[in-house]
C-alpha cells in the first residue's frame, strides 16, 4: 500500500465520520463554533498520528492480551499532554471544550485505527495513517461548523459577517441542529460517492 | 429533607431529561447509533450502562477527591479514571460469570463494549467540572445512565417502526438514525425550561 492510498482510503474513501460512523461524540459537541473546532481536530490529528505510531513501534513487545490497555494508556498520555498544553497557551478554548478533550481516549476513531492498522503495520505507514484519519475528522468537523456557526450566530472565527437583519437560526447552535447536520453530511456524501467499492466498516 | 439530597434529585431528573446525557451532551453515541438496532440489546445495553455509570461515578469521585487532590495528581485523571472504569468493568464480568450466569448471558457481551463507551467516562468528567458532592456525582451517574436507557430504548422502537419504510438509499443505516436522534433531541429541548443546571 502506497503512502497515497493511505491518505485517500483515510480522508475520503473510509471517513472515520461518514463512512464509519466513529467519533462522533465530539463532533456533535465542539462544532457550533469554528475556533473550538479546529483546536479539537488539531489535538485529534495529533493524537491519532503519535499514537498509532507508538502502537506500532511497541507492537512486537506488546503482549497481546493487554493490548488494549496498553493502547488506551499511551492515548490517555498524548491526551494528557494536549490538555497541559491547551490550560496552558489557550485557557479559553480549554474551559469551553470542557470535558471534549478528555474524551478524546475514548474516541472510537483512535482506538480504531490503533487495533486495525497500528497494531499490523510499520511505524511510518501507521503514523501516516493516523494523520489521514485525523485530516478526515478534520475535514468533516470543519465544514459541520462553518454552517452551524455561520447559519447560527452569523460568524466566521467569532468575526459577524452576516448583517444584523438576517434572522439567525438558533437551532442549529443546539443539540438538534447538530445531529441533523451529521445526518445531512452522511447523506450528501454517500450520494457523491456511494460506498461499496471500498466496502463499509460497519 | 435535606439541601444535599434535594440538590441530587434535582441532577438525576436533569440527567434524564432537560440535559439528557446523549441528546443533548453527545455522550455515548458510538454504541447509542450501533446498537439500537434490537429493542432487547438496546435495553440490556442501557442497564449495563446505568449500572456501571452509576457506580464508577461514585468510585471516580472517591479517587479524585481522596487519592488524587492530596497527592497533587490531579492532571493523572483521565488515565486514572479510565483505568479505574475498565478495571470496574473486568471485575464485574468476572463477578457475574460466577455469581449469576443468566444475568451475565444477557448484558455480558455489552460490558466491553462499555469500557469504551464515552458516557461513563464524560460522566466522571463532569462531575468534577461541575464541582459535585459525592451523592450528587452518585445521582449524576444514575440518572447519566437512565437516560441513556430512554434515549437508546426510544431510538431503537423508531428504528423498528421504520424498518419497512422507504427510507433514500443513502440515508439508510447510520444516516437515518441520526437524524431520527435529532429529532428526538428537538423534544427534549422543549423539556429544558423545566430546570437548569450549569
Amino acid at each position: 500500500m502506497t503512502s497515497r492510498h493511505i491518505f485517500v482510503d483515510g480522508v475520503f474513501r473510509q471517513n472515520a465520520v461518514y463512512r464509519q460512523i466513529l467519533g462522533i461524540c465530539s463532533t456533535l459537541a465542539v462544532t457550533n463554533l469554528l475556533s473550538n473546532t479546529l483546536v479539537m481536530s488539531l489535538g485529534l490529528v495529533f493524537v491519532t498520528a503519535m499514537s498509532s505510531l507508538t502502537v506500532s513501534l511497541l507492537r512486537t513487545v506488546t503482549p497481546s492480551r493487554i493490548r488494549m490497555m496498553v493502547q488506551v494508556m499511551i492515548i490517555a498520555t498524548y491526551v494528557i499532554v494536549i490538555d497541559l498544553v491547551l490550560q496552558a497557551f489557550l485557557p479559553e478554548i480549554s474551559r469551553r471544550l470542557g470535558p471534549y478533550v478528555g474524551l478524546i481516549i475514548t474516541n472510537c476513531i483512535i482506538m480504531g485505527r490503533a487495533e486495525a492498522f497500528a497494531a499490523k503495520n510499520p511505524p511510518w505507514p501507521s503514523f501516516l495513517d493516523g494523520v489521514a484519519m485525523g485530516l478526515g475528522y478534520t475535514v468533516v468537523l470543519m465544514s459541520i461548523a462553518v454552517v452551524r456557526e455561520l447559519m447560527g450566530f452569523g460568524s466566521l472565527f467569532g468575526i459577524t459577517v452576516l448583517p444584523p437583519w438576517f434572522t439567525r437560526w438558533t437551532i442549529l447552535t443546539m443539540a438538534p441542529g447538530a445531529f441533523f447536520m451529521v445526518g445531512i453530511v452522511i447523506w450528501v456524501m454517500n450520494t457523491l460517492d456511494p460506498p461499496g467499492r471500498a466496502g463499509q466498516a460497519r | 429533607m435535606s439541601h444535599g439530597t434535594l440538590s441530587a434529585l434535582v441532577i438525576l431528573f436533569a440527567a434524564v431529561f432537560t440535559n439528557n446525557v446523549v441528546l443533548s451532551n453527545f455522550l455515548g453515541l458510538c454504541s447509542f447509533l450501533s446498537v439500537s438496532r434490537a429493542v432487547t440489546s438496546s435495553i440490556g445495553l442501557g442497564m449495563a450502562v446505568t449500572f456501571v455509570m452509576t457506580t464508577t461515578a461514585g468510585l471516580n469521585w472517591l479517587v479524585y477527591h481522596h487519592v488524587l487532590v492530596p497527592l497533587g495528581l490531579v492532571y493523572l485523571r483521565f488515565a486514572v479514571f479510565i483505568i479505574v472504569i475498565a478495571a470496574f468493568v473486568q471485575f464485574v464480568e468476572m463477578a457475574l460469570e460466577r455469581l449469576a450466569p443468566a444475568l451475565y448471558f444477557a448484558l455480558g457481551i455489552f460490558l466491553p463494549l462499555i469500557t469504551v463507551n464515552c458516557a461513563v467516562l464524560g460522566v466522571a468528567l463532569f462531575m468534577i467540572i461541575r464541582q459535585y458532592s459525592f451523592l450528587e456525582s452518585v445521582a449524576y451517574g444514575l440518572g447519566g445512565g437512565v437516560g441513556f436507557l430512554v434515549a437508546i430504548t426510544v431510538l431503537a422502537s423508531l428504528r423498528w417502526r421504520i424498518r419497512k419504510s422507504k427510507v433514500p438509499p443513502a440515508l439508510q443505516g447510520a444516516g437515518i438514525a441520526v437524524i431520527m436522534s435529532g429529532i428526538m433531541a428537538l423534544g427534549f429541548v422543549g423539556l429544558s425550561g423545566l430546570i437548569t443546571i450549569n
